[in-house]
Order: C-alpha cells, then sequence, then structure tokens
C-alpha cells in the first residue's frame, strides 16, 4: 500500500489577470493507506483541483503530486475515481459500465462479468446488472460509478462530490454503503464534500479548504466514520456531543475562513 | 411522441369509438399520424379534381389515375431503354456510394478536426468554403476535371453529402464531457481505447443524424448529377420525359423519388433507434 502526498503545490489556471488568483496555494498533504481523507470547503475553494492533481488529469504549476515512491504522471487505474454526475456511459448497460475498465484491459468477459457482478453485489445493486443507464436513480447511478471504479481494484478511491445531486434521504444512505465499503475493502479515499455533517461523520482526516486563493486551513484527525465501520448505529455517532462540538467547530471553521476570503475580494 | 397522458387518454376513448367504423386502421396512428394522412388524402382529392376539372390541360396535369397507369406501364415496358426499377437502381446505387462514401470520410475528418488542431486548421476553412455552394454550380467544374462517368456524379453527391456528416461528427465528439473521457483514462484508457470507446460511441447519435440530413442534400443533388450524359437514373428520367412534355413520368419520377427517399430516412431512424437507444435519455 502507498501513500498519496501533495507537496508543496501550486495550481494557477489560465494566463494574465487570472493567474493571479491561485486555485491552490501552496497545499500539503498526504493521504495514508487505509485513511478517509475528506476536503471540505466552499465552492472555488481549490477541491476538485487537488482531485484532478491526484488523478493525474491535471499537473501543478510547481510543486509534487507523488504516489508511492513515483510521482503522479497522468492516470492510472491504481488511482479510481468517482465522479459528482456519474459519468457513466449511456450506451452501455449496468454491469458493461462496471466491467469497462476490465475491458480496457483485456480481459475475457466472462471473467470481467464476474467481477463486476461481485462489486455490484458489494454496493448491492444485485440484479440490476442488465439495465440502462438512465433507468436508474441518482443514487443507484453512483453506486455504479463506486463500482466501476472499484472493479479495477485501485489503491486510492478519489470521489468528487459523488453525494452532491442526491436528496437528503439517500445521501444519509449512501455516506453509509460507502463507509462501509472502505471498511471492507481497506482502501484510502479521498472524498470532496461541501457538506460540513457529512465530512464530520465520514473522515478519518478531515481538511478543511479556504478559497481565494485555495489553502487547507485545518487538518483534523477524527474517529466517527470509523465508528460506524465498527458496528455502531449512525444515529448513536452524530448524537454524541462530541460529534456535535466537533461539527460547531468545524462550522466556525468554514464560516470564518470564507469571510476573509469574502474580505479579500 | 412527447404527447401527455391526458390527451393520450382522451384519444384513446375517442378511439374505440372510431373502432366501429371502417376507418379502424387509422386508430393505430398518433394525433398527428391522422392529421398528415388527412393532408396527404386531401393533396391527391385536390390534384384529382383539378385534373377532372380540366382546370389546366391534362398535358399539364395528368389525373392521379394516369400518373398510377403510368407507373405500371413504366415498370413493364420502361421508358427510354429502362424500366423503372433500372432507373431507380441506377439512382439508389449512386445515392448509396455517395453516402457510404460521406460517411468515411465525414466521420474520418470529424474526429481528425476533434483530435488535432491542425486538421482542424486544414479542414474548416475548406469546408466552410465548399458548403455553401450549391453543387449545380460545381456540377460544370467536376465534370470538366472527372469526366462525365459514374465517378463524377457519385462524386458531386458525395461533395453534397458530406457536410452534414463532417459537421454533425464534429459537433457531435464536441459535446463529450470531459468526466466521461477523464473516467475512461482514470480506468487506464489509452488513447485509441478513449477514441474507440468513448468518443466514437459518444458521437454515434449525432453522426446519424448527420446522415439523415445529408441524405436529403444527397437526393437534391443527385437530379443534377443525373442531368449531365447519364443513361439511366431517376433524375435522368425526369429529364428525358420533360423533354417530350410527358408530364405524367415527370410526376411519376418526383414520386418514385421521394418514396425512396422516405423508404431510406426511416430506415435510418430504425438504425438510429437500434444503435443509440440512449439519445434523448440523458
Amino acid at each position: 500500500m502507498s501513500t498519496l502526498a501533495i507537496k508543496d503545490v501550486v495550481v494557477h489556471y489560465g494566463a494574465g489577470a487570472d493567474e493571479t488568483v491561485a486555485a491552490l496555494d501552496h497545499v500539503s498533504l498526504t493521504i495514508e493507506p487505509g485513511s478517509f481523507v475528506v476536503a471540505l470547503g466552499t465552492s472555488g475553494c481549490g477541491k476538485t483541483t487537488l482531485l484532478n492533481l491526484m488523478a493525474g488529469f491535471l499537473r501543478p504549476t510547481s510543486g509534487f503530486a507523488t504516489f508511492g515512491d513515483r510521482p503522479i504522471e497522468g492516470p492510472s487505474s491504481e488511482r479510481g475515481v468517482v465522479f459528482q454526475h456519474g459519468a457513466l456511459m449511456p450506451w452501455l448497460n449496468v454491469i458493461e459500465n462496471v466491467a469497462f475498465g476490465l475491458r480496457l484491459k483485456g480481459i475475457p468477459r466472462e471473467k470481467r462479468r464476474e467481477r463486476a457482478r461481485a462489486m455490484l453485489r458489494l454496493v448491492a445493486l444485485e440484479g440490476l446488472e442488465e439495465r440502462r443507464i438512465w433507468e436508474l436513480s441518482g443514487g443507484m447511478r453512483q453506486r455504479v460509478g463506486v463500482a466501476r471504479a472499484l472493479t479495477a481494484d485501485p489503491a486510492v478511491l478519489l470521489m468528487d462530490e459523488p453525494l452532491g445531486a442526491l436528496d437528503a434521504l439517500t445521501r444519509e444512505q449512501m455516506q453509509e454503503l460507502i463507509l462501509d465499503i472502505w471498511a471492507r475493502t481497506k482502501k484510502s479515499v479521498f472524498f470532496i464534500t461541501h457538506g460540513i455533517d457529512e465530512a464530520v461523520f465520514m473522515a478519518s482526516k478531515l481538511l478543511v479548504m479556504s478559497p481565494r486563493p485555495g489553502r487547507v486551513v485545518a487538518s483534523i484527525d477524527l474517529a466517527f466514520g470509523r465508528q460506524f465501520a465498527e458496528g455502531a448505529k449512525a444515529g448513536e455517532v452524530r448524537a454524541q456531543p462530541e460529534f456535535i462540538a466537533t461539527r460547531e467547530r468545524v462550522k466556525q471553521l468554514v464560516f470564518s475562513s470564507r469571510q476573509l476570503a469574502e474580505a479579500r475580494l | 411522441m412527447s404527447d401527455s397522458p391526458t390527451l393520450a387518454s382522451t384519444r384513446e376513448s375517442s378511439l374505440r369509438v372510431l373502432s366501429l367504423s371502417p376507418l379502424r386502421f387509422l386508430g393505430r396512428f398518433t394525433y398527428v399520424g391522422k392529421v398528415s394522412v388527412a393532408t396527404c388524402v386531401a393533396v391527391v382529392f385536390l390534384w384529382w379534381l383539378a385534373a377532372r376539372l380540366e382546370v389546366v390541360p391534362a398535358m399539364f396535369l395528368p389525373s392521379p389515375f394516369d400518373v398510377a397507369a403510368k407507373f405500371f406501364a413504366v415498370w413493364r415496358d420502361g421508358f427510354q431503354d429502362a424500366t423503372l426499377w433500372q432507373h431507380l437502381l441506377a439512382s439508389l446505387g449512386r445515392v448509396t456510394a455517395a453516402l457510404a462514401g460521406a460517411i468515411v470520410f465525414g466521420v474520418v475528418l470529424g474526429f481528425a478536426m476533434n483530435l488535432s488542431e491542425t486538421a482542424r486548421g486544414i479542414i474548416e476553412p475548406l469546408l466552410e468554403f465548399y458548403r455553401p455552394i450549391p453543387p449545380l454550380a460545381y456540377l460544370p467544374l467536376v465534370i470538366i476535371w472527372f469526366g462525365i462517368g459514374e465517378f463524377a456524379k457519385i462524386l458531386v453527391i458525395f461533395l453534397g453529402i458530406l457536410p452534414s456528416v463532417l459537421i454533425a461528427t464534429y459537433d457531435g465528439l464536441k459535446s463529450v464531457s470531459r468526466d466521461m473521457v477523464n473516467a475512461a483514462r482514470s480506468l487506464g484508457a489509452t488513447r485509441l481505447q478513449v477514441v474507440l470507446l468513448v468518443l466514437l460511441p459518444h458521437a454515434l447519435p449525432s453522426i446519424l443524424t448527420g446522415t439523415r440530413i445529408g441524405l436529403g442534400t444527397g437526393w437534391a443533388t443527385l437530379v443534377a448529377a443525373e442531368l449531365v450524359a447519364a443513361t439511366r437514373g431517376l433524375g435522368f428520367m425526369i429529364k428525358g420525359a420533360a423533354d417530350f412534355l410527358a408530364t405524367d413520368v415527370v410526376i411519376l419520377g418526383i414520386l418514385v423519388i421521394a418514396a425512396a427517399a422516405i423508404v431510406m430516412e426511416l430506415a435510418l431512424r430504425l438504425i438510429q433507434r437500434a444503435l443509440a437507444p440512449w439519445q434523448g435519455h440523458q
């Protein structure tokens, strides 16, 4: 298992006047094997830029992104990505989408379907193998997206606000499902959200980010997600005074960093 | 197609009344379909009426029955050394060959424009230069350069169809989401795999729509192409009939072209539905 590390990274988009504000300004962080790192922040704080760096979709203007002892130079199936809007392929049905990564590697049809079926079981979508993508609800689509990323057996799962477009009830179910998968597969996860409750509940390490320029203003180690994964009920975890206090503290951090950013405008 | 449920159910109840009448077969059509059928029937009726009352001399406007009779005559005995079927086949062959060529070149060039800035720089001005020129305008030039053979005819039709397919391919490719491509790359796709397994299926509905639009242009260009030194073909047949003031054969030719075009259009729609069932579902 390898550690994913971002070291002193700066990212500038565009040229000229746009270049004055950095999307990421000297950001450093590490994702240890088996950790669940959540990036929390308002829009424009560079969360997605950070994920694009880790995925290899983007190169830093300066600084380093490394995975294990190698620099990240492009996308790779060792770093799986789950997208906000699924990015599923509508010309493929559910199981073909999930097996897509194995098809790219030239693995025979029966073998890849077998593995895809196992992943669909993991995300509780058994029996929907032959469904068309547009027949699925938003929550189901995201589960297909998770299964597709898992099928390639990545060491790290990078999730770009995967629950952002879901309704509140589905969202909580999905939080629990993702924690469950995290505990069972022992993969590292990098998870983006702007939901404070979600961030505190899920993270083993919570990064609070602020916009203009994009920075990590706080890094907090938490254990609520681990408690849930080890069998505690979600409601009980959330009812703990410690959880409520942490949530309030994080909320203060997010709002004060946003006020600072607005003052800089 | 986009009927609201309430409207559909009102129509269903009116259908039940209809189902007792001799017009029962109409029940299989949608409301729009019924209006369309009624329109066609009305036009043929007015045509028949105008011919019957001899609003214009029969030499200029033969009745629908005369044209129908001519259909069987030309089918059996032919017109200008070829039967209707042979004329039709010659035209179909040209349009199909031109269409196939336009799909191959349109898709390949559309991909080239999408994947390479250089290719786009080369293709775009050339395409935009020749696209608005009516095929009739460059037909003489094509004949001067390529002669009066089959190749020149197919080339003119091909040039008429190509822009629709090319632009549709390019537009279809442009609309692919970055996430979709990134999803494939993060699963380990090579550049070629992204092209074949993501870009091509994504652009397929658009390519097929472009093909359907191009086909219309193809039929429009066909007649022009067959005006020059053809010995067979529907365009040639119409031209020859016009020279002898055989108005019934002219109308017959027009109707056969329309019928052939409609059949090909419907076939393409079926293909589109089979190959791209996700269209309109995103």
